[in-house]
């Protein structure tokens, strides 16, 4: 969504060294169109972290994340070996591949385009904005505000109200499940959208796994009904001041959450010609 | 009569509290001994269960009806009779099959979900400069497509509703000939896995461009059957005109986009706003009407398909520039690495990649091999693009973390969100006129309950 993308916000793609030499690790790659073309085009996908991808990383030690404690990229896991063999001797040769998974980590002012200024308004409607917006995120030229779960309503009132701001629009609610992201496991990610001035913004709130708790938006947005019902359906979040949360995809006495990491996804094994492939949860997966 | 009739709730599940009143069962009978039965109860007030099996409900959607006489004084919809968990499975699956099962979501508009996701995942990998001038060309000609086959189901299916059947037959054999042209490119009516993380799953075969601008000249000569048909038609008048009215306010309260929206006065598409796969290139108008009713939808749809004809006319005179470049990223790193042909028995690869990998290129079978199994990675972060589906805002909240499955995607189905307005449509209406709204609705339950 490039026009929507303001200027200057984008994250920094790889240099033109960083391209020759990613062309000359990949000497190799198969395919004569691979071959035609490689002139132009980095072989790994450029990427939002400049150290992110598949590499050995000894030297990073990982921090414990907590709320607000990220300052650089978050850390939500550190995965060692190939195929996720754990206990037994890895015989894979990947054993002491080491991965660190970040996602990306606050930004820094300027934020670019309206962000900035839309981030002003904030702060001068809302005396406490440093309480509830606790984490400006820019990436991939979107903006994400990760919210305070207890000042959730009141920023969305003044987001759909003021008129600078004014995201009229309620896209929907999604749910994500991060167990490791140790106190804060589950994330509510609201999409709003501003007709008015054609802006998207992302908020992101979270809770955690054993308080599940998150202020329902519907009394300023009436379209968030469904999805905050399926949310709770799926994840097991729990939407304080909802007129009537309860299951809406699952049946009324399903036990369990669904769409939760510790939920399984079940399936059967098949058998075919005297093979037996597994079910898709329990196949060999890459991590 | 006692056989239809009792005090006795059959519906009630062991242990549970029986419901109030009287419970009918549609098992005939006579109806003027249910009438004067009812009539010696003095009782207006009728709860009706409809579905989730109706023929008129696009799927299998539940309605819980309170009837006073037959106005409708309070509905409640109940879904997820089509959950199949699309969105779970996708986790277990590489990025590029998760299309597979996406396209399954809403299959009026499958190539819609496959957009929407694409364009997400595509934003993850940051690839988005790097899709080819004729892969979008593609996708927005398959797209527009799409939007006409979807609103002519719209159509004919609400035209069936009322009894109208020639409506019907008419929106089907044109769809008919669209589903032709999607057999031709993707080798399936529907589900077609086309739209592919990077490109599509492959070019268009050699009689393609006659092909489309066959169907393009069939379409503009025989589609306005539908319009001549209808638009003045006295009945679908009386059943459209002021029924299921809903103002540009309830749009906005509700979150309401799509045709709805258009129908009550605002020209939002996000075709227009916020342009994606080269949207802003093309020459075209967005229809929009003022009076909030159906019968205002109905004529929006007609006339978005006509924008829709003059979107694809571009396409095809930009697909003729366009001959020979590829449809699918120049990165070997994500590129599907066959090139997959049209055969008669459907999707393939082709003959020639097959040649290659199997009888010359030891690297490239184990390029292939690990593409297709083990498939790309996807830098961490999350990314949800919005389109402007047939029926609404449609995108896909997509998280990676980082491996080669997704780690969420979640869709925002235009049907869940706008099946939410029903009450808001029917509530003080005519029961007869409860159909007509889930018509101008659209929903499609593969859709809302995924």
């Amino acid at each position: 969504m490039t026009s929507s993308t303001p200027g200057g916000t984008n994250p920094p793609n790889p240099s033109e060294s960083d391209r020759s030499a990613a062309n000359d690790a990949n000497a190799q790659q198969p395919g004569k169109d691979a071959q035609e073309t490689k002139e132009k085009v980095p072989s790994t996908p450029p990427d939002a972290t400049p150290q992110g991808g598949p590499e050995e990383r000894a030297d990073l030690e990982p921090t414990p994340t907590g709320p607000g404690s990220a300052q650089g990229p978050e850390i939500l896991a550190v995965r060692d070996g190939m195929f996720g063999v754990k206990g037994t001797p890895d015989t894979s040769g990947y054993g002491r591949l080491r991965r660190v998974i970040e996602f990306p980590g606050p930004s820094q002012r300027p934020y670019g385009g309206w962000y900035d200024a839309a981030i002003d308004r904030i702060a001068a409607l809302m005396p406490n904005a440093g309480q509830v917006i606790t984490r400006v995120v820019i990436d991939r030229g979107d903006l994400t505000l990760h919210v305070a779960r207890e000042h959730l309503l009141a920023l969305v009132k003044i987001l759909r109200d003021d008129a600078q701001l004014r995201f009229e629009f309620f896209s929907g609610v999604s749910g994500v499940h991060y167990p490791t992201d140790t106190g804060r496991e589950l994330h509510a990610v609201y999409h709003l959208g501003s007709m008015t001035h054609n802006r998207r913004l992302r908020l992101e709130v979270s809770a955690p796994d054993s308080d599940p708790h998150i202020p329902s938006v519907v009394s300023v947005y009436p379209g968030a009904d469904w999805h905050e019902r399926e949310t709770f359906d799926m994840f097991g979040l729990i939407f304080d001041g909802h007129p009537h949360l309860t299951r809406i995809l699952m049946p009324d006495d399903w036990p369990g959450h669904p769409q939760r990491k510790d939920y399984p996804l079940g399936g059967i094994d098949v058998e075919y010609k005297g093979a037996r492939i597994p079910s898709p949860e329990n196949r060999r997966s890459y991590n | 009569m006692s056989a239809t009739t009792s005090d006795q709730d059959l519906f009630a599940g062991p242990g549970e509290e029986p419901a109030e009143g009287t419970v009918y069962t549609a098992m005939g009978g006579d109806w003027d001994d249910i009438v004067t039965e009812q009539h010696d109860r003095g009782d207006e007030r009728i709860v009706v269960n409809m579905g989730p099996q109706h023929p008129s409900t696009h799927g299998v959607l539940r309605l819980i009806l309170e009837l006073d006489g037959e106005t409708v004084t309070e509905l409640r919809s109940s879904i997820g009779h089509l959950h199949t968990g699309i969105e779970k499975n996708t986790e277990y699956r590489t990025w590029t099959q998760a299309v597979a099962f996406i396209t399954r979501a809403d299959y009026v508009m499958p190539l819609h979900n496959e957009l929407a996701y694409v364009l997400s995942v595509e934003k993850l990998l940051e690839i988005e400069d790097q899709i080819t001038e004729r892969t979008k060309i593609i996708r927005v000609m398959m797209a527009e497509w799409m939007r006409i086959a979807s609103h002519l189901v719209a159509l004919g299916t609400g035209g069936m509703e009322l009894g109208a059947t020639t409506i019907m037959t008419v929106a089907f054999r044109e769809r008919e000939k669209i589903m032709d042209v999607f057999e031709t490119i993707t080798g399936l009516r529907m589900n077609h896995a086309y739209i592919r993380p990077g490109g599509v799953a492959n070019d268009l075969p050699d009689n393609g461009i006659q092909m489309l601008k066959d169907t393009l000249k069939s379409i503009k000569k025989q589609m306005p059957e539908l319009s001549k048909l209808a638009n003045a038609n006295p009945i679908v008048k009386s059943r459209l005109v002021g029924v299921g009215y809903l103002d540009l306010t309830a749009c906005m309260a509700l979150g309401v986009t799509g045709p709805l929206l258009r129908a009550a006065g605002y020209d939002y598409d996000l075709r227009k706003a916020l342009p994606y796969s080269g949207y802003e290139d093309y020459e075209f108008d967005v229809p929009v009407r003022d009076e909030g009713d159906s019968y205002a939808r109905f004529r929006n749809r007609v006339d978005e398909m006509w924008e829709s004809v003059r979107i694809i006319d571009q396409c095809v005179a930009r697909l003729e520039q366009t001959q020979g470049q590829r449809v699918m990223i120049d990165d070997p790193k994500i590129a599907w690495p066959a090139q997959l042909s049209i055969g008669s028995d459907g999707q393939g690869n082709s003959n020639e990649h097959l040649k290659h990998i199997m009888g010359q290129s030891m690297e490239s079978l184990i390029h292939h091999f690990k593409l297709v199994t083990e498939g790309f990675r996807v830098p961490p972060g999350q990314a949800y693009v919005p389109t402007e589906s047939a029926k609404g805002e449609l995108g896909a909240h997509v998280v990676s973390d980082g491996g080669t499955k997704p780690f969420r995607v979640h869709l925002r189905d235009p049907s869940f969100h706008q099946l939410q307005a029903l009450p808001a449509l029917c509530e003080g209406g005519m029961i007869a006129d409860v159909v007509v709204n889930i018509a101008t609705i659209d929903p499609v339950l593969g859709g809302v309950d995924r």
